[in-house]
């Protein structure tokens, strides 16, 4: 008897699983701009799901949907099984975290916090309590007697999150939430923000421009661009095996050569890149018709730089050394081919370099290969 | 010092003098003993003794003070209804004609607004019965229809200016729109509404000319007894009342200004030590 896998972390592949979230054929015109073009989307009870994508590119504009400050023009939305296309905002079961964290100026921490509560007319010993558990939980117990502007970012930061929180809603929505905190409290507060998520067990969409926020937070994150999803997946499927160009380089870098396909195998394909006069062997991915004009795609990292030529065989290239930059950790090349095209190597300092001394240096002729394994072909 | 300090310094004490030196010699003049403004006949204080004497003078005090202060009561009430229609209600029907028709008064000489509103009274009385007699009510409802637009126009900035994340904050926590107008708007909106009072308060305080127009026998507006009684000559009881109103503006813009500072001040002490905090708890 084949054992039934385990989906409880990865619900999105349980074909049983029915979404929480529901985003079907939504659109969103605003006059002639389509700032969300025919999307669908389910997203799963408990997921922490990004929304990455530039400026423009309809993540914020979904998200307000989600919210209900927009109206789509065409589709529909459901949570937890409940039609919420046209239910307005403040009859939602989902609270949204601004980007400008939105607190009431004119209210104590305390009063932002239980604002949202008092709304639903819960006794007053009852949100008392349910607004000092929340403040305790994000730190702010000292603070909850001050107003916004007495508060640093990080502060601020934590009492939207607690603001938001607080009424416990089926869905929280967070719109670059940590956009506004300097690097060191943004680490930080990314854990922080996924423990509280584990513990609360809320489902959360996250809009983010950053994609290492998104790779450090989600559970699943869908790429979007010009209004729709280019790609939805996991942060290594997204990382790993994008679908297309626009993904690979919009999620880290990466080397991208152009060729054709010159032999279409059960378990490899060839491709021929005229231009750098090279070879390239996949040993993985799909069945390609021979001559299909394909790109290669390699992440610096996976590519290895050496001085001394490696054993005959595809996936090589020789270049020249015109940038060497050295970040402690690792370095990075920067490689001129002799098609003058520029390749980026990522290499990490694994040995102490002596004094002055690196293993591979500037304008040094250096030989580029990767494994067959690491690099994917797009069509698009 | 240089040429330029020099320069500088000439150009600033011109630029005062000719901001101050009248409102000195107002105030000189209204200590002027003699009967003949010009004429220099010693320090006395007998003519505020007149001015307080003077029945007249108070009958038009109090009257200008009744209708600017219901001027400024009403046109703030219209006019944060017109901003918030202007700035939070999108394309609603006819929002063109009622911006233009907001921004008219502004524009408008005043000339035309007091004709229009005196044919307006005048008509009106004569097919409905009212305004029987044009007097205090017709200048306070004339005061409104300009000092309205201003208003707005403040209120209207004000919210343009405010994010609207705010509102929309409140929505998303579960109030309706009319709770997110009491709780969120009007509050942050204080400051404007404030503003706008003022300064509606004061353009009533200060019109002559629309009031002339719509006013009828025996309400005479402060301008306008103040007016009347120069157009026969200069007198010194009026200099003395001009006095007066220069000393209460002064002491009212003080007050104020120590205020805005104060506050500015608790603020910055308040960011400050938010990030002194900020340093020490590591967050």
């Amino acid at each position: 008897m084949a054992q039934q896998p385990d989906y409880s972390d990865r619900p999105w592949l349980d074909p049983n699983a029915t979404p929480f979230i529901r985003v079907q054929a939504i659109t969103k015109k605003f006059g002639p701009f389509t700032a969300v073009d025919n999307v669908d989307l389910d997203i799963y009870r408990g997921e922490l799901f990004c929304l990455l994508g530039g400026s423009g590119c309809g993540k914020t504009t979904l998200l307000r949907i989600l919210a209900g400050f927009e109206t789509p023009t065409i589709g529909t939305i459901s949570i937890d099984g409940a039609d919420m296309t046209s239910v307005p905002p403040y009859e939602r079961p989902v609270n949204m975290m601004f980007q400008s964290y939105a607190l009431f100026p004119h209210m104590t921490v305390e009063r932002n916090v239980a604002y949202g509560l008092e709304r639903d007319g819960i006794a007053k010993a009852e949100i008392a309590a349910q607004v000092n558990d929340m403040l305790s939980m994000v730190e702010l117990t000292p603070f909850a007697k001050r107003k916004p502007h007495q508060l640093s970012g990080g502060q601020r930061q934590r009492v939207a999150l607690a603001r938001a929180l607080v009424k416990r809603p089926k869905v929280l929505l967070l719109d670059e939430p940590l956009g506004a905190l300097d690097k060191r409290l943004r680490e930080q507060t990314q854990y922080e923000l996924m423990n509280i998520q584990d513990r609360l067990g809320i489902t959360f969409v996250v809009v983010t421009h950053d994609q290492e926020e998104a790779m450090t937070l989600s559970t699943r994150i869908a790429v979007m661009d010009v209004g729709r999803f280019v790609q939805i997946g996991t942060p290594t499927e997204i990382y790993e095996f994008p679908e297309t160009r626009f993904v690979a380089d919009f999620i880290g870098s990466t080397n991208m050569f152009e060729g054709r396909i010159t032999e279409n195998g059960a378990d490899h394909v060839r491709v021929r890149a005229e231009e750098y006069e090279a070879d390239f062997y996949i040993d993985h991915g799909m069945s390609i018709k021979e001559g299909t004009k394909v790109w290669v795609a390699v992440r610096p990292e996976k590519v290895e730089i050496s001085k001394t030529a490696p054993p005959f065989g595809p996936n090589q290239l020789k270049g020249v050394v015109r940038d060497v930059g050295y970040l402690g950790n690792f370095s990075t090349y920067r490689v001129q081919l002799s098609n003058t095209r520029i390749v980026a190597v990522t290499h990490p300092n694994q040995r102490r370099p002596a004094r002055g001394e690196h293993e591979v240096d500037w304008d040094d002729e250096v030989h580029l290969s990767w494994a067959a394994s690491s690099a994917v072909v797009l069509t698009k | 010092m240089g040429k330029r300090t020099t320069f500088q310094f000439s150009v600033l004490c011109f630029g005062m003098a000719f901001l101050y030196v009248p409102m000195v010699l107002l105030i000189v003049y209204s200590f002027n003993y003699s009967k003949i403004v010009p004429v220099w006949g010693g320090w006395s204080t007998r003519w505020y003794t007149v001015l307080f004497e003077s029945e007249e003078v108070w009958a038009a005090l109090t009257l200008s003070l009744k209708i600017a202060l219901m001027n400024a009561t009403f046109a703030t009430l219209l006019g944060v209804l017109a901003g918030i229609a202007l700035a939070r209600f999108g394309r609603f029907r006819g929002r063109t004609l009622f911006t233009g028709m907001i921004s008219a008064p502004l524009v408008m000489p005043e000339v035309i607004t007091g004709l229009s509103l005196l044919l307006l009274f005048i008509t009106l009385g004569d097919l409905i019965g009212w305004p029987g007699e044009r007097g205090i009510t017709t200048i306070t409802i004339a005061h409104i229809t300009f000092s309205m637009a201003y208003v707005t126009v403040i209120i209207q900035s004000r919210l343009t200016g405010m994010a609207q994340d705010l509102e929309e904050a409140a929505m998303d926590l579960g109030s309706k729109p009319f709770r997110v107008l009491t709780d969120i708007t009007l509050p942050l909106l204080a400051p404007g509404m404030l503003a706008g009072w003022l300064l509606a308060f004061t353009l009533s305080l200060d019109d002559l000319v629309i009031a002339s127009f719509v006013s009828g026998p025996g309400a005479n507006t402060l301008p306008m007894l103040i007016y009347s009684r120069v157009r026969l000559g200069l007198r010194p009881d009026i200099n003395a009342l001009a006095t007066i109103i220069i000393v209460v503006v002064a002491i009212g813009v003080c007050i104020a200004g120590w205020l805005l500072f104060r506050q500015q001040r608790q603020r910055e002490r308040d960011m400050q030590m938010a990030a002194t905090e900020n340093l020490k708890t590591g967050y």
